[in-house]
């Protein structure tokens, strides 16, 4: 298998050197760039499956680098690190096309198993890709299911959708579930709790023992909780968007917050 | 013959005809002579029958007109009386403007001059910056408006001063806080991937494993901190869980082990066997007493230092215990006053009335206690009229009488938890909760952190609890103990202080029992 390529951009040379020593033991390979603009020109001119970078950063910053590669249509994903990890920025940075949002400090785990989606993803981004580039249609298999249409997505982890008495149904996108490889656990939090918008609103430990945070799409009070996937969490896998379904919760700060979705039936990335 | 030109005659002979009758006006003159003013008096002698009929008759009978009789008199005397009564008169009308000044002088004092200098006062009370002071006017009239209008504006101050105090306080920490967290994360990054790294290497060895599970984990509760101190500018919601206090308290040493050992403190544990569960977020509990720790750590500084920790189950009753987080009024106006605390709790603001005087009195938040807080003077034993601040309506219960005094009856409700009644004369401490009383005694864990320090000044004592005060200068923030006070308060415990001069202070914690 062909190493996979990784280009860190912070400007912090501690952050780069654990980056890097990090991914070494999961035989990646690790560029670093110690500042956005020479990150981008490393970006222009070679291949990589994977960025991880810094919001704060002298001269151009991450949220920066987001709208360059969104103009310049190079679709190589973006996981979102930074020291100043409040939800605002979280929920920025997806809305922002990043799809992934780790804050620091962060441990070996968290590190690895936020990479392996962003692998994952970029993995199903070629196979979508060459879907539809394959004119024999030989690989006739869609990699995953998009969120139905009238649904809004935070990056493109979770789902909200609202039902008619104004509360919401949130859940996990297929396309998140697909970056986890083969899912062990899933915890969810309890009845009556509240969530916040871009905080954990559970956890999915995967068969290789890594822990995934999910991001809630909303923040609000949990009224009721999908039992069913608290007794068979495959639910969640075999129909993310119906039966598999994570919380009914009332919206806190709906207007503010709805502004950070995007609606499924946007091509966006 | 008389001469008609003669003054006396030429009144009535000016004209051909003489008159035969004169007002008294034109018969009278005045002149004056040499030495006095002379008033001279004509007066016709008419033809009457008595003196045509007379055997004399010596006039004809169609005369009408016979003579005049012009007497003259000096006026001196006249003149003398008129300069005296003068004189009088001035006297009298002077004595008259001077008692009607002073009475009107009078009532100008009473009604303008008091209530004037009562604002005069109050401004020069509220320009040098006391926001509390209160006029008492409660006249009708456009000085009793102006003394109202100043009370409320005085009001309005204090909240915006409040206010501003406020925000500020939150802008400058929210910026400390993000400042805190960038700088602190860069670093703690390094220390929490290679840690986490070398622990995931090191699976197989105990000896290096056990250690790197201690940096790993203090790690994360430093990124907890740093996340806390974000969240305490936007007010979080503590993370509970049902926790052995033991285990916390024992965690808290661990990391504050050896800095104690440096300054060659000694630390005593005493815990109680058995103890119940508390229902706590273990990261925030275990910072404050951290804070506690390091606090009594830093305040010794002899040889021979001691901190001792102890935590037992303690039972008490609501009674001078449980503290009145609410307070509405019979129109569910709120009465908390976060202005005016009283052992750094916001208290209850109740308008108060004694003797046609006005002023509020605020209520001490903790059932029982009555460390009340007096905006005007009451003697003791007299009853106060209690009412809201808000809507004036009155907090009295008129069917209840004081079952310890007999005395009026005040009350507010406390939402979800029914009405507190008190006793509304001063010096009477009778309070009653019925919800909070029926629930009887409550089990609480006590901690309670013990040093032999330097102790803390009774006039910092009640300040201790705020934020930013501080006495370490530079080296503080003024934060900890603010944040501590926030935590425990949130959790629905309490947290005390008692100290002595150069004989050491103890913190105690009460935290309430979980529920099974």
């Amino acid at each position: 298998m062909k190493t996979k390529r990784i280009i860190a951009i912070d400007d912090e040379r501690v952050i780069l050197d654990s980056i890097v020593k990090l991914c070494s033991a999961e035989g990646w390979h690790v560029d670093v760039a110690e500042d956005a603009l020479s990150g981008f020109k490393m970006i222009q001119s070679n291949v990589y499956d994977l960025i991880v970078c810094d919001i704060m950063m002298p001269e151009m910053d991450g949220f920066e680098l987001l709208e360059k590669l969104r103009q310049q249509e190079i679709r190589i994903p973006v996981i979102i690190t930074t020291g100043f990890s409040t939800v605002e920025n979280a929920v920025k940075s997806l809305y922002n096309g990043a799809i992934d949002f780790l804050p620091k400090p962060f441990t070996f785990d968290e590190l690895i198993s936020s990479l392996k989606r962003g692998l994952n993803y970029a993995k199903i981004q070629k196979q979508v890709a060459s879907y539809f580039f394959d004119s024999n249609k030989k690989n006739a298999m869609v990699s995953y299911i998009p969120c139905p249409p009238r649904y809004l997505r935070l990056g493109y982890s979770t789902w909200a959708f609202k039902e008619n008495d104004g509360s919401f149904k949130i859940g996990i996108t297929d396309l998140f579930l697909r970056t986890i490889e083969n899912i062990k656990n899933i915890e969810m939090l309890d009845f009556d709790g509240e969530i916040i918008q871009g905080n954990n609103c559970c956890q999915i430990t995967s068969d290789n023992e890594l822990v995934h945070s999910v991001l809630s799409p909303l923040s609000g009070r949990i009224i009721k909780r999908n039992e069913h996937v608290i007794g068979d969490f495959t639910l969640v896998e075999k129909d993310p968007y119906f039966r598999g379904w994570l919380y009914i919760i009332v919206p806190s700060n709906l207007e503010f917050e709805s502004k950070h979705l995007v609606p499924c039936s946007s091509d966006r990335i | 013959m008389v001469d008609k030109k003669a003054e006396a005659c030429f009144t009535c002979h000016a004209s051909d005809e003489p008159l035969k009758k004169l007002s008294i006006a034109d018969r009278t003159r005045i002149f004056t002579t040499d030495s006095c003013r002379v008033m001279g008096t004509i007066n016709p002698i008419y033809n009457e029958p008595s003196c045509y009929e007379a055997p004399c008759h010596a006039h004809e009978p169609d005369q009408a007109v016979l003579g005049v009789i012009d007497i003259t008199e000096s006026l001196s005397s006249t003149d003398q009386k008129i300069e005296i009564a003068k004189l009088k008169m001035l006297l009298f009308a002077c004595i008259a403007i001077l008692c009607i000044s002073i009475v009107v002088s009078f009532f100008v004092r009473t009604w303008v001059d008091k209530p004037v200098r009562e604002l005069v006062e109050a401004t020069k009370n509220v320009g040098s910056g006391n926001l509390n002071f209160i006029v008492v006017n409660n006249s009708a009239d456009e000085l009793g408006i102006l003394a109202r209008s100043f009370n409320n504006m005085t009001k309005k101050l204090a909240e915006a001063r409040l206010q501003l105090f406020q925000s500020d306080k939150m802008a400058s920490l929210g910026r400390l806080a993000a400042g805190v967290a960038h700088e602190i994360n860069n670093p703690l990054t390094g220390i929490l991937t290679y840690s986490s790294f070398l622990l995931k290497r090191t699976a197989n060895n105990s000896d290096f494993h056990d250690d790197l599970e201690v940096i790993v984990r203090e790690t994360k509760r430093s990124r907890e901190i740093v996340k806390g101190l974000l969240d305490f500018a936007r007010q979080s919601v503590p993370k509970k869980n049902n926790i052995q206090i033991t285990n916390i308290v024992d965690r808290a040493i661990t990391v504050v082990e050896n800095q104690l050992s440096l300054n060659h403190i000694k630390l005593i544990k005493k815990y109680d066997e058995n103890l119940p569960d508390v229902y706590i977020d273990a990261n925030q509990m275990q910072q404050v007493l951290i804070n506690l720790i390091v606090n009594a750590n830093h305040a010794i500084s002899k040889n021979d230092g001691l901190i001792s920790i102890s935590a037992k189950l303690i039972s008490l009753p609501p009674y001078g215990i449980t503290q009145i987080k609410n307070a509405l009024c019979p129109k569910g106006h709120n009465l908390l006053d976060h202005t005016v605390k009283i052992k750094s709790m916001p208290s209850i603001r109740l308008q108060a009335r004694v003797n046609e005087k006005e002023g509020y009195i605020n209520i001490d938040p903790i059932y029982g206690k009555n460390r009340n807080h007096y905006g005007l003077k009451i003697k003791t034993n007299s009853a106060v009229e209690f009412s809201c601040p808000k809507c004036n309506a009155s907090l009295l219960d008129k069917k209840e009488k004081c079952p310890k005094c007999g005395g009026p009856v005040y009350f507010f409700e406390v939402p979800g938890k029914g009405l507190v009644q008190g006793c509304a004369v001063k010096g009477c401490e009778w309070q009653y909760w019925q919800s909070i009383e029926n629930e009887g005694q409550k089990e609480y864990i006590e901690i309670r952190v013990e040093d032999n320090g330097c102790g803390i000044p009774q006039e910092n004592l009640a300040k201790i609890f705020d934020p930013f005060f501080t006495t370490k200068g530079q080296k503080g923030t003024g934060l900890g103990l603010a944040v501590i006070w926030g935590i425990i308060d949130n959790h629905n415990g309490r947290i005390t202080v008692e100290s002595e001069i150069d004989k050491g202070t103890t913190f105690t914690v009460r935290l309430p029992i979980a529920k099974s």
